[in-house]
């Protein structure tokens, strides 16, 4: 901090003349290598002393990190899915071809998964949303214990998707689970709520929406506070009713956050492998929940067919751009990034 | 949670009599009590019933503890027998992986917004698309290059004679690489989150004044950015340590001295004959103690990490 304070206060020392070269320098002070009015350094000297050069020990070495392991890899993932490789072959890369996306169309299982997927994506992420957004509302005033109550919602996003799936597994229990004896006092059920095809969707929404509600609640709290008090103030003088308040006044200024947390919450339901993984006890997962992920996965990990695996992975990442892409090009519209 | 929170009661809250503003608090309060217990519910009922005998689990409601004769502690030794190896193993790559991306992200962070230069926007928006690639599209290539091109376990065999050192600490190394690598782009936004609050002129100023840009780094951006790396260390700390799909692909099987706690946990307790629920909940538990752990500690530093 002091170090701080000092630069700080030879800063005001000197002229603040903005970015840029300084005028001729008529003072002994050393200026900057590239200022001077006449630049006598050579091309090399120059560039070497560049923003661009100098600032490149900084990014440069977790840039390469990153793009060999995250851009390097999904371009070698493209050329293997265009492979026959399998756990039987090496990857012949003399001959490519797009057969295994086509094979993807004659597959009845990657239909079904495609579907689920939808389904878990869009139920999932307006659950989530609508739920969060409870969540943000009550919890956005003075009230005591406010901060306990923040912190018990959010608990569940703390975990992880293989310590959450076993709490689940317990509470949809044939036998024993919650759900089912809670139900069975109002003389329902039980249901097979993992084993049923047409229950197991809607079981796993309903269990990563409270795992990730209390994310969605977390980011709707934050937008709320930035809401200027003169807008509630103004609504309040022309004597807007509570419910009107929040349609017109609140939820609209929402929309940022609501837009940023929906694109989290997709990714998150592309990428739900691991609960599905945990929820199933294996590869195989539930009769009715496969999704592109999971499929994904059994195919390269289990049948060991890789070319096939990878050619799936790229249809999840060509979705997560579709899902990405427009919300980074907005970002950056807006001056965001 | 300011003044202005006041005012979304509505005005004919002021108005309404006293009791009315009483039911609409009792109202209130029910209402997020009730979500407690919702979201306690899971987490409360599998406590229970890690502490259940066969016996006590089959005559009880799963929510409701067992009586005192019901009550074992078998199942949490037993949990904690498996996923002992598992937790140092992931202690191991969790805590070097964290370290690491907070360095490469503040640095990358600081490079890419706080010094200016042509271009910078292109490999800023590499570092967060990076964020939104699914590990998915992945996890062949990462398999491949680690089993058949990197070797380590291998090329490193000199090491595993020293002692401390095992063959399987290769794979450690592995994971080590790969987490610090996938969490560069969400660390490196974190850290761009709070430096586009800094005074651009302060450090303007200091650049005209002849500071270099390490030193600027060194001298007005670290200092100002430590609590910005608490925030870090902790969101970063819960993500890699519940993070499944690297492990299950490059560490594979359970039986691998490397395995991390959450694969481990994923196949605990699965038997022929059934599954042992009380041993899976159990070993949930010491799974997630950890972060269960630095979360009730630091739970608004969490928070401050989600909310980027």
């Amino acid at each position: 901090m002091k170090d701080v304070l000092e630069l700080l206060r030879s800063v005001r020392r000197g002229r603040g003349t903005g970015r840029g070269r300084p005028e001729g320098s008529s003072d002994e002070r050393p200026v900057r290598t590239d200022g001077g009015a006449v630049d006598e350094r050579s091309t090399l000297r120059r560039w070497i002393d560049s923003d661009l050069v100098q600032s490149a020990p900084f990014w440069l070495p977790p840039f390469l990190l990153m793009g060999f392991f995250v851009y390097a890899a999904i371009g070698w993932n493209f050329l293997l899915s265009l492979t026959d490789h399998s756990g039987f072959s090496d990857p012949d890369y003399t001959n490519l071809g797009f057969h295994n996306y086509w094979a993807m169309l004659d597959d009845p299982e990657m239909w079904s998964a495609t579907r689920n997927t939808f389904v878990l994506l869009v139920g999932f992420t307006v659950a989530c949303l609508v739920v969060g957004l409870v969540l943000a509302l009550l919890l956005d005033r003075e009230i005591r214990f406010g901060r306990s109550f923040r912190t018990i919602y959010l608990l569940p996003f703390a975990l992880s998707f293989i310590v959450t799936a076993q709490f689940w597994r317990w509470m949809y229990n044939f036998d024993n689970g919650i759900i089912n004896q809670f139900i069975g006092l109002f003389g329902l059920g039980p249901y097979s709520w993992l084993g049923s095809p047409r229950l197991v969707l809607g079981s796993v929404i309903f269990a990563l929406v409270w795992q990730f509600s209390g994310y969605t609640m977390i980011i709707y709290l934050a937008a709320l506070r930035a809401i200027p008090n003169d807008q509630y103030e103004a609504a309040r003088v022309d004597g807007a009713s509570a419910l009107r308040m929040y349609w017109r006044v609140i939820i609209p200024q929402l929309r940022p956050a609501m837009v940023s947390a929906s694109v989290v919450l997709m990714l998150f339901a592309l990428k739900a492998f691991d609960f599905l993984y945990a929820i199933s006890g294996g590869y195989r997962p539930r009769r009715g929940a496969d999704i592109l992920a999971t499929k994904m996965v059994r195919e390269s990990f289990s049948r060991s067919e890789w070319a096939y695996g990878s050619s799936i992975a790229i249809l999840l990442f060509v979705l997560s751009l579709a899902v990405i892409a427009p919300y980074l090009y907005n970002q950056y519209k807006r001056g965001n990034l | 949670m300011s003044e202005k929170s006041v005012t979304t009661e509505t005005p004919t809250a002021a108005d309404g009599t006293i009791e009315g503003i009483g039911l609409r608090t009792i109202g209130l309060y029910a209402t997020l009590l009730g979500l407690i217990a919702f979201y306690l519910i899971p987490i409360e009922s599998g406590l229970v019933t890690s502490i259940k005998t066969s016996e006590a689990l089959r005559e009880t409601w799963p929510f409701l503890p067992p009586g005192l004769s019901g009550i074992t502690f078998e199942k949490w030794q037993v949990a904690y027998e498996f996923l002992a190896p598992g937790m140092v193993n992931s202690l191991l790559f969790t805590i070097p992986s964290t370290i690491l991306c907070a360095i490469f992200g503040s640095m990358a962070a600081y490079g890419l917004t706080l010094v200016k230069w042509r271009g910078q926007i292109a490999v800023l928006a590499l570092f967060i698309a990076g964020i939104f690639v699914p590990y998915q599209a992945v996890i062949v290539p990462l398999y491949e290059f680690w089993a058949q091109w990197a070797q380590l376990d291998t090329r490193l065999a000199f090491l595993w004679g020293l002692p401390l050192l095992d063959e399987h600490h290769a794979t450690i190394l592995e994971l080590i690489i790969t987490h610090t690598a996938y969490g560069i782009p969400i660390i490196t936004l974190l850290f761009r989150s709070q430096y586009k609050t800094m005074s651009e002129e302060m450090i303007e100023a200091a650049r005209l004044d002849g500071a270099s840009v390490w030193r600027v780094y060194r001298r007005i951006v670290l200092p100002l950015s430590v609590p910005m790396f608490a925030v870090v260390f902790i969101f970063q700390f819960t993500q890699i340590w519940n993070e499944f799909l690297f492990s299950l692909t490059i560490i594979g099987s359970v039986n691998n001295p490397a395995a991390s706690a959450t694969l481990i946990l994923s196949g605990l307790g699965e038997a022929l004959e059934g599954t042992d629920y009380p041993l899976r909940m159990a070993g949930a538990f010491i799974t997630a103690f950890p972060t269960l752990l630095v979360y009730v500690l630091f739970a608004d530093k969490f928070a401050e990490g989600v909310r980027v």
